[in-house]
């Protein structure tokens, strides 16, 4: 399989928005080749007439009424906010 | 000698008045300030331990009915939500978060009359298997200080080898209970997935997170569980728990039994001081008359391998929520959303959880999911499919916990792949939701080792049967 590529990181640094330095980047690019190689052993794994395993606890569904109820720790959400006006969460400008 | 009697005698004296809460209080808070040098706390809760201990002290004079736990101090992760301090996940990106509800466990524990002192050092995020990913400091072994505790739970394990307190609550998502009990010589739970609820607790991985106690004794470790075990409808992966206690545990006879020695663990690769001591253990059951029986579990090689991609690709979603805008550390400079995101995740994250982040990206991008993604959930099938023809044959699984004792500080953060190997008895336990305690069986030049014993999925009871059973043998 593929070595990772500078490239590569940049690619996944963006998807996973998270900015990294020329240095970070060359740094990235042999640690996630090594792990990427590892994990590579599994190609070779013989998994005819199997399913993937999704989840290990065997519940299927798991329901609840369709109620609305108070909830009291609005302030205690907020109170943690990098940046609030009033009651609302302020962010940065999405569009220029 | 132990600073603390039993979880179930504590509580019975505070409930006869013989003992204060409060006083249980100081004493857990004065021994967490005595021994601060080996860095296990990150914050400690006092205001609000004391007032929750001077709420039991009144319900005791007053004669009113307290729970099974009334007094009992105890330590939490510090990825478990809890009031009275911040939650930080021993990241960067949470440092000033104050919870604003508390996990379901910890509630659950508060309602029985435990007392939470102090939150305890990880490797942020739960990534790690040294405690040294923690972007605030490094956990010291309480044995060998230029030795680490394990991780990712080494603060939770350290504190209870310490005797900060009677018990502590960890995270177990590849190893994070067992391992650092192992290394630090105390008795780790990781129970069956589903059994307890996660709710209020930093997510890692979804599929293998669970929350397990850590003590001295099994039966502590037991009590526990059996106040924190039980469906919750805010954590819909919650399974059904068992109708009887998982506190009161029958007497195991061995000669019944049949422990499964697995195989490929007893390798090479194993330390040899720990061979031995897993080795006298066998005979040990041997003399007491359990039939033992090599089981091999052919996949369970592979088991690392389907973890450190299921893992971070579970990470790379769970971590998403960090953005820097909702709660957590965010960049003061950013001018837009975009370098927000950026440069608070960036800002925030160390390099581990990072590293697991980008992992988790490239397994799950278009063009690798089936190859990676994909393919480990087919070999899970595999694992999940050869523990079911094992336990066929056998009523436990046993084996080492972990390949050695406690390594030195440093020596494995060079190479992020050899860190991970530290994991490789602990995960498949994970991967098959099987539930896996660690009980000290003896000591390698000095350090503690632990033996791994394994179950079927939700035979919690039967497991910690027979682990309390072991404790016999072990002395």
């Amino acid at each position: 399989m593929a070595k990772i590529t500078e490239d590569d990181v940049r690619k996944l640094a963006k998807l996973s928005s998270i900015s990294l330095t020329d240095e970070q980047v060359a740094k990235f690019k042999d640690e996630l080749s090594a792990i990427v190689g590892y994990v590579d052993q599994l190609a070779s794994v013989d998994v005819s007439g199997l399913e993937p395993t999704l989840q290990v606890s065997g519940l299927v569904n798991v329901m609840r009424e369709d109620e609305v109820q108070e909830y009291a720790s609005q302030e205690e959400l907020l109170k943690n906010a990098p940046d609030r006006e009033g009651n609302l969460i302020k962010v940065k400008r999405v569009l220029e | 000698m132990s600073e603390w009697k039993s979880v179930a005698e504590i509580a019975a004296s505070v409930k006869s008045g013989e003992v204060s809460a409060r006083s249980l209080v100081e004493k857990s808070l004065s021994l967490i300030e005595k021994h601060s040098e080996f860095n296990s706390i990150i914050a400690v809760i006092k205001d609000r331990a004391l007032e929750r201990a001077d709420i039991v002290d009144t319900k005791v004079k007053s004669g009113e009915e307290l729970g099974r736990l009334a007094g009992v101090p105890f330590i939490a992760k510090d990825n478990f939500l809890v009031f009275g301090a911040e939650t930080t996940a021993a990241s960067n990106i949470l440092k000033g978060f104050e919870a604003p509800y508390q996990a379901t466990a910890v509630e659950k524990l508060e309602a029985e009359g435990a007392i939470c002192v102090a939150k305890a050092n990880l490797d942020a995020f739960a990534h790690g298997s040294s405690t040294e990913n923690s972007d605030f400091m490094t956990t010291l072994n309480p044995r060998d200080k230029t030795r680490v505790p394990g991780g990712s739970s080494g603060g939770s394990a350290a504190a209870v080898a310490l005797d900060l307190a009677p018990f502590s609550l960890g995270t177990d998502t590849g190893g994070s209970i067992r391992l650092p009990a192992s290394f630090c010589g105390v008795v780790g739970y990781k129970p069956s997935y589903g059994l307890v609820s996660r709710s209020g607790v930093v997510a890692m991985a979804s599929s293998t997170d669970v929350i397990g106690p850590i003590a001295k004794d099994v039966s502590d470790v037991a009590l526990v569980l059996e106040c924190m075990a039980g469906k919750d409808p805010l954590d819909g992966t919650t399974i059904d728990r068992d109708d009887k206690s998982y506190a009161d545990l029958p007497d195991v006879d061995m000669n019944g039994m049949t422990v499964g020695v697995i195989k490929e663990f007893m390798a090479d690769g194993l330390d040899p001081g720990v061979r031995e001591v897993i080795e006298v253990a066998i005979e040990k059951y041997k003399s007491r008359g359990a039939t033992i029986k090599e089981v091999s579990i052919p996949s369970i090689g592979l088991a690392l391998a389907v973890y450190y991609v299921l893992c971070p690709a579970e990470v790379s979603s769970n971590l998403s929520r960090y953005d820097g805008q909702r709660y957590g550390f965010s960049d003061p400079d950013a001018k837009s959303l975009d370098t927000s995101y950026g440069e608070s995740r960036s800002v925030g994250f160390g390099d581990e959880a990072k590293r697991r982040i980008m992992i988790g990206t490239y397994v799950l991008s278009s063009g690798y999911y089936d190859a990676y993604y994909q393919r480990a959930q087919l070999v899970r099938t595999k694992l999940v499919k050869e523990f079911e023809a094992a336990f066929t044959g056998v009523d436990i699984l046993l084996g080492p916990t972990a390949p050695m004792t406690a390594f030195e500080i440093g020596a494995n953060t060079e190479d992020p792949l050899q860190m991970y190997l530290i994991d490789i008895m602990t995960v498949a336990a994970n991967l098959v939701g099987a539930p896996s305690i660690s009980i000290p069986a003896g000591e390698s030049e000095g350090l503690p080792v632990g033996l791994q014993l394994i179950s079927p999925q939700k035979s919690d009871r039967q497991l910690l049967a027979f682990a309390k059973s072991s404790e016999e043998n072990l002395v």
